[in-house]
């Protein structure tokens, strides 16, 4: 028994180097095939209305799952960034419509795209708060908001539809500075700003060092709890944002609809994108990438006759290829 | 004799743990087994038990020769396990969990009023009168071993391991558990006691085997060997290496306080420790395993609160909530665990080495990658820690060079106390010397050290005064004139009268 238990660990050594190639390029070679396959058996693929579609649909999740990788990288998860983005979906309407207190039209503009962000980064902070001050496991704890959010939205809303016409708002979503969407430059400076922070800044070294080893961590006099509150505050104000972004694309607002499974779509991109959900890392190019990867997915087998339901099934798969790619990678 | 193990070998990886290591016990008695971290003692137990296999060897359990495949196969051959965090599920019944897995049955249910009348029954020969039908998360955790024993009971244990029971009991629960031990002894039943308080080992044991380093170095009956002599069987070893390594000061005045604990306690682990730390000097804090060393100096680095005595810093009274409040005042630990609470493994040399210095190093928030990459370089120098690059992961470096970069952690913040539990824990012997080397040219620059460790040539070696614990107590202060081999002894085996026996005479 003990002779084929000691005789495994050497066979699996020999196999680790693909795995660890995989585990770091994986994600980019899936996006590479994923293209090469589409402009070979996809009609119209390369064109700017393609493009454009993808980028589109790809930006709020890529926005969300970049707050999510800074908690995934603390150790935590974020389950609440779907509801909190129907909350500020919900309010950011009434804001500009004039339904909460009576405002001049730009300045109900500006506070429309500054409030629900705020109160999202609040709801977040309760988050982090309920982790660090209760040290409520995190899933069970952003589970709270993840039910009570969209309830909240509804009740916000009194379960209504909100259709609105407000160009200025929606500029965030519609709008274009030299050719390029606004929610993809959007996109592009928050994965910027996130990248930088993870390399650059302190508490961007502090979120890697709490979540690789939090005891170590506290005994080098990191402010563990301080770094917590950080990256649900993030998270969540980041889902703010996305909130905005996706009711702003479709001139209405569904307290049911906005950000449903956002969080399931998000914990994909941060694990196709190769952090490890145990945290310590933080990929952010990765996240974007599996962002893309899942986008691209979806899209091809959407284009090419597939139904969605079936997509769901292939999204799991490669949720499940790239978790088992990285833990036997990390073993190595 | 019930139990007779012989000649046990095993390996891991090629480092022997076992060399030829034995243990006997007979019907009726309790067996002590001491030896320091790493000396043996689990994995012996774990090959009785079945948890690991013998290289090579025999073991004779009742007669018999046996081979446990499992701990599951030795409990049913008769041997049970009573570990420290004891293994009962605490939210069900006492009467549950003592006939967890083995229920008592009627027409295929369970049989509930059977289980009650057999688990009180069992309990009340231990003079233990509970409900038992309260979830045993309930009761202390004294009442829980109890819980424990009495399972083992029920199920014909003839040798009971014991590891570490008392080291979460206080006084009062402590005399309860050798009550129970002493009835167990009358009914034959064999134990072999796993500890560090000597004074209980005198207190119930009838033998005692030592280990060190992997092998049995001694056998005897407890009467017939005096505390000083086991501790030396204990920790001797050839004392080598560092000999002549001593203060280059002999005597010079007293050093100022830096720091200083008075009658400092928190919980069971630590009851009563005075304690002083002078500037320049290098302290050394002495005890046997369990004597409260480590837990000592969290608190004083406010990783643990004290809820007894006072601290004091510079002068200044203190009460530290977190270690960032220590390292403010400028301590620094270095933890005895380096894996667990000290590098980060997937960082680099580069950021394990700056993590405390990270916020002195902000520009507007950002880390100052010139500044850094500049001290880096200097403490890998200075420490001559080998590595490919300062971008290395520090888990792909030795012990040692592990040891080096998180001494320099601190080293960096140009600290006014370093305190370093067990610095040259796996360490080979030349990282060893150079470290120790280090903390005493440190100390000569006017650093304070507090240095922790359970080598008696190593504290001989550097320390300039030697605080010793016993049980959570600091039992002697001796200046470096006093220091030797013999009155760390005497001041570790802790021969003193208030104190003996705490829980009634030998048996």
């Amino acid at each position: 028994m003990t002779v084929s238990a000691s005789s495994s660990p050497g066979a699996a050594t020999a196999s680790m180097s693909p795995l660890v190639f995989l585990s770091r390029y994986g994600t980019f070679l899936a996006f590479l095939a994923l293209i090469l396959f589409n402009v070979f058996m996809t009609r119209n693929f390369l064109s700017w209305q393609t493009l454009n579609v993808n980028l589109t649909q790809v930006a709020p999740i890529v926005i969300v799952a970049i707050g999510m990788t800074l908690v995934i990288a603390t150790g935590g998860i974020d389950l609440s960034v779907g509801s909190l983005m129907a909350i500020a979906g919900a309010i950011a309407p009434m804001i500009f419509m004039g339904k909460l207190f009576p405002v001049d039209p730009v300045l109900g503009v500006a506070l429309a795209l500054v409030i629900p962000i705020l109160i999202a980064g609040m709801l977040g902070w309760f988050n982090g708060f309920l982790v660090t001050n209760f040290r409520i496991q995190p899933i069970v704890a952003t589970l709270v908001l993840f039910i009570a959010g969209r309830g909240i939205a509804q009740v916000i809303t009194n379960g209504n539809l909100q259709v609105f016409k407000n160009p200025e708002f929606q500029f965030i979503a519609m709008g274009r500075i030299g050719g390029i969407p606004v929610q993809v430059i959007l996109m592009l400076a928050v994965a910027a700003l996130a990248f930088a922070l993870i390399r650059q800044t302190v508490i961007g070294r502090q979120i890697i060092a709490v979540g690789g080893n939090e005891k170590a961590a506290r005994l080098t006099g990191i402010p563990v709890r301080r770094v917590k509150l950080f990256v649900y505050i993030v998270s969540g104000a980041l889902a703010g944002l996305a909130g905005l972004i996706v009711i702003a694309r479709n001139s209405a607002s569904d307290a049911n609809l906005v950000g449903f499974g956002m969080e399931l779509d998000a914990i994909a991109a941060v694990a196709v994108g190769g952090s490890l959900l145990t945290g310590g890392r933080a990929n952010i190019i990765g996240t974007v990438l599996g962002a893309f990867v899942i986008q691209l997915v979806r899209y091809t087998l959407l284009a090419n006759g597939v139904p969605d339901a079936a997509a769901l099934v292939v999204k799991a798969g490669l949720i499940v290829a790239a978790v088992f790619i990285q833990q036997r990678a990390s073993k190595a | 004799m019930l139990l007779s193990m012989q000649n046990i070998s095993k390996s891991f990886a090629g480092i022997p743990a076992l060399r030829e290591a034995s243990l006997e016990i007979a019907p009726g008695e309790a067996m002590a087994l001491v030896g320091q971290n790493g000396a043996g003692k689990s994995t012996l137990v774990k090959i009785l038990t079945g948890a690991y296999t013998r290289d090579s060897g025999t073991i004779r359990f009742g007669g018999r020769d046996v081979a446990f495949g499992s701990p599951a196969e030795s409990q049913a051959g008769g041997i049970a396990t009573i570990y420290q965090e004891i293994n009962l599920a605490p939210q069900r019944s006492v009467a549950e969990n003592i006939y967890l897995s083995r229920e008592p049955r009627r027409f295929g249910f369970l049989d509930r009023a059977a289980m009650r009348e057999g688990a009180r029954k069992v309990l009340k020969t231990f003079n233990l009168d509970i409900d038992v039908d309260l979830p045993v998360a309930r009761f202390s955790a004294a009442t829980r071993q109890m819980v424990a024993i009495a399972r083992s009971v029920t199920q014909n244990a003839r040798l009971l391991i014991m590891d570490e029971p008392t080291s979460s009991l206080d006084e009062r629960e402590v005399v309860v558990l050798f009550e129970t031990i002493r009835t167990l002894k009358k009914r034959g039943v064999a134990i072999l006691f796993i500890g560090h308080r000597l004074d209980e080992l005198y207190a119930i044991c009838e033998r005692v085997t030592i280990m060190r380093d992997g092998q049995t170095v001694a056998v005897s009956d407890m009467a017939a060997m005096p505390k000083m002599e086991l501790v030396r069987h204990m920790l001797d070893r050839e004392l080598a290496a560092f000999q002549a390594m001593a203060s280059s000061k002999v005597e010079g005045p007293e050093k100022p306080v830096r720091m200083e604990a008075d009658a400092i306690g928190s919980g069971v682990r630590v009851r009563d420790v005075d304690l002083t730390i002078r500037q320049g000097e290098i302290s050394g804090l002495a005890g046997l395993l369990g004597s409260g060393r480590s837990e000592t100096a969290r608190i004083l680095f406010g990783d643990d609160r004290f809820d007894k005595g006072s601290l004091r810093f510079e002068g200044q009274e203190r009460r530290y909530r977190e270690p960032a409040d220590a390292i403010a005042d400028g301590i620094g630990l270095v933890s005895e665990d380096r894996k667990v609470d000290g590098i980060i493994p997937d960082m680099s040399i580069r950021e394990n080495m700056t993590l405390a210095l990270l916020p002195r190093l902000r520009k507007a928030g950002i880390v100052d990658r010139a500044r850094q990459e500049e001290i880096v370089r200097h403490f890998i120098k200075a420490l001559g820690v080998k590595c490919a690059s300062p971008d290395q992961p520090i888990k792909e470096l030795s012990g040692g060079n592990q040891q080096k970069v998180l001494l320099a952690r601190w080293l960096c913040t140009d600290p006014k106390v370093l305190i370093v539990d067990e610095p040259t824990r796996g360490i080979d012997i030349g990282a060893k010397a150079e470290i120790l080397k280090l903390l005493r040219s440190l100390a000569d620059e006017g650093l304070s050290v507090l240095m922790i460790s359970s080598e008696l040539e190593e504290l001989l070696a550097a320390a300039d005064r030697v605080t010793v614990l016993s049980d959570g107590r600091s039992v002697a202060e001796l200046p470096r004139a006093a220091l030797s081999e013999a009155s760390l002894l005497a001041a570790m085996a802790h021969q003193d009268a208030e104190h003996q026996n705490p829980a009634g005479n030998v048996s």
